[in-house]
């Protein structure tokens, strides 16, 4: 049980790829890489946690001497978290400008590579 | 490759990765466990610092060229996404049509949670080093409160109010603000990016050196950002169109 | 281990599963809000609130509203070409 956590962040992130694999609409394959991405953030956080430590932020009721969570990793995770929504609309601008030029959406359909 | 050869192949990669990493999981730390080698040397760092919130401290102090690097990250791909949507020469910008219907009730409670929520979005990046929060979250938080006038019907109000021209300008501005005050630690100390601004008394806002001055030049960023990606989707699902024959 | 964080990571696994098995591009963007929430969820548990605050504003405004424009804007294409 307490392998659990690295286990989910496995799952999300092959769940991710397998959406992308079977997907029928490039939209649907951006958001199943968002899910993926996710996967990588959870297992960043679970690797940092402790059993009865508090968040990473001193104030008046927590003083610098008591056991915090690593925050390394959570430094890590919240830039990557708008840094790769940011990417996101990246892909999705591709999107945009494939449907354009090409007329489809469908990954099965965008097989060859037309000048 | 056709759909079922994807999938076969798929299923053999999956299936060597997920046997190797449930048998990586059993050599791991225990979750939960008290060795974590990082922490006890990022905590004492911040606290020397004066910086409550050590995320912050990471991310602005320790290490902020990981920062600079991300931001610049984040003005590529909104130069990325911006210039695909730009319209082609075989489309025009039109006005804006008059949108639909919308209640009274949604129009007032908008109006009534776009002041709160910049104020919000303000206060956050401001109390970035000494509250959970900072610049990234800031920014995010104001960007997403200026668009509350789209829920409420007003298209043509948040295009008046979201002119791309000076929110483009504080996203370069943000980007090469973060450049400027680590050449300004250069020059002080000799470290880039290095925290030479003195230190307050732990727990007040002015307490953490240039903590705070990168927090507020990433919010700029941020909220630069933002504001001109989704001004390109807009611009791109509700003006553009393309030129018909007739008129070329 | 707490129930309340078993609870919480068996909640993002399965909205995982719901964004990823749904079909239709503008039902995701639904699902993967709820799905954002979810995580947001799981990451108060795992004592991170700045992660948190990042997340909620990412996942569940920004990357569903982008999604929502992109479809509509490649429908609408879609209309027009079939329409023209």
């Amino acid at each position: 049980m307490s392998v659990l956590p690295y286990l989910v962040a496995g799952y999300l992130i092959l769940i991710g790829s397998y959406g992308i694999i079977r997907s029928h609409h490039l939209v649907h394959a951006v958001v199943c890489l968002s899910i993926t991405q996710s996967g990588t953030y959870v297992l960043l956080l679970t690797v940092g946690y402790q059993h009865s430590a508090t968040a990473p932020v001193f104030g008046s009721t927590t003083r610098p001497s008591t056991d915090v969570v690593d925050p390394v990793v959570q430094a890590m995770t919240l830039t990557d978290i708008v840094v790769s929504a940011t990417v996101t609309a990246l892909l999705l601008a591709l999107t945009v400008q494939i449907n354009k030029r090409h007329g489809t959406v469908d990954p099965d359909e965008l097989i060859a590579l037309r000048g | 490759m056709s759909r079922t050869a994807r999938l076969l192949l798929f299923a053999a990669g999956a299936s060597v990765l997920a046997a190797t990493f449930v048998a990586g999981t059993f050599g791991m730390p225990e979750f939960g466990g008290s060795e974590h080698l990082y922490r006890d040397l990022a905590v004492p760092a911040a606290v020397a610092h004066h910086t409550a919130n050590v995320v912050s401290a990471v991310n602005f102090d320790q290490r902020a060229i990981d920062t600079f690097g991300e931001e610049t990250i984040l003005i590529a791909s909104t130069l990325g996404a911006v210039t695909l949507l730009r319209p082609s020469r075989e489309e025009t910008v039109r006005r804006p049509p008059d949108l639909g219907h919308t209640l009274e009730s949604t129009r007032l409670v908008g109006y009534l949670l776009l002041p709160l929520m910049l104020m919000l979005g303000a206060d956050v990046v401001l109390h970035g080093g000494i509250t959970p929060g900072g610049g990234f979250q800031g920014g995010v938080i104001l960007a997403t409160g200026l668009h509350i006038l789209y829920v409420t019907g007003s298209y043509p109000t948040l295009d008046r109010l979201r002119p791309t021209g000076p929110f483009r300008a504080a996203e370069a501005l943000g980007g090469a603000a973060f450049g400027i005050v680590g050449a300004a630690g250069l020059v002080g100390t000799g470290a880039f990016l290095d925290n030479f601004l003195p230190f307050g008394s732990f727990g007040q806002i002015l307490s953490t050196g240039t903590v705070q001055v990168l927090n507020i030049v990433v919010g700029v960023e941020v909220v630069g950002s933002i504001v001109v990606l989704l001004g390109a989707f807009f611009e791109q699902e509700i003006s553009v169109r393309k030129r018909s024959e007739a008129s070329r | 281990m707490t129930a309340l964080l078993v609870l919480s990571l068996v909640l993002v696994a399965v909205a995982a599963t719901g964004v990823v098995l749904t079909e239709r591009p503008e039902r995701q963007a639904v699902t993967l809000s709820a799905f954002g929430l979810t995580l947001v969820l799981l990451l108060m548990m795992l004592q991170a609130p700045d992660v948190a605050l990042s997340e909620l504003g990412i996942g569940a405004a920004v990357v569903p509203l982008m999604v929502m424009l992109t479809i509509r804007t490649i429908h609408k294409d879609h209309h027009d070409r079939d329409g023209s």
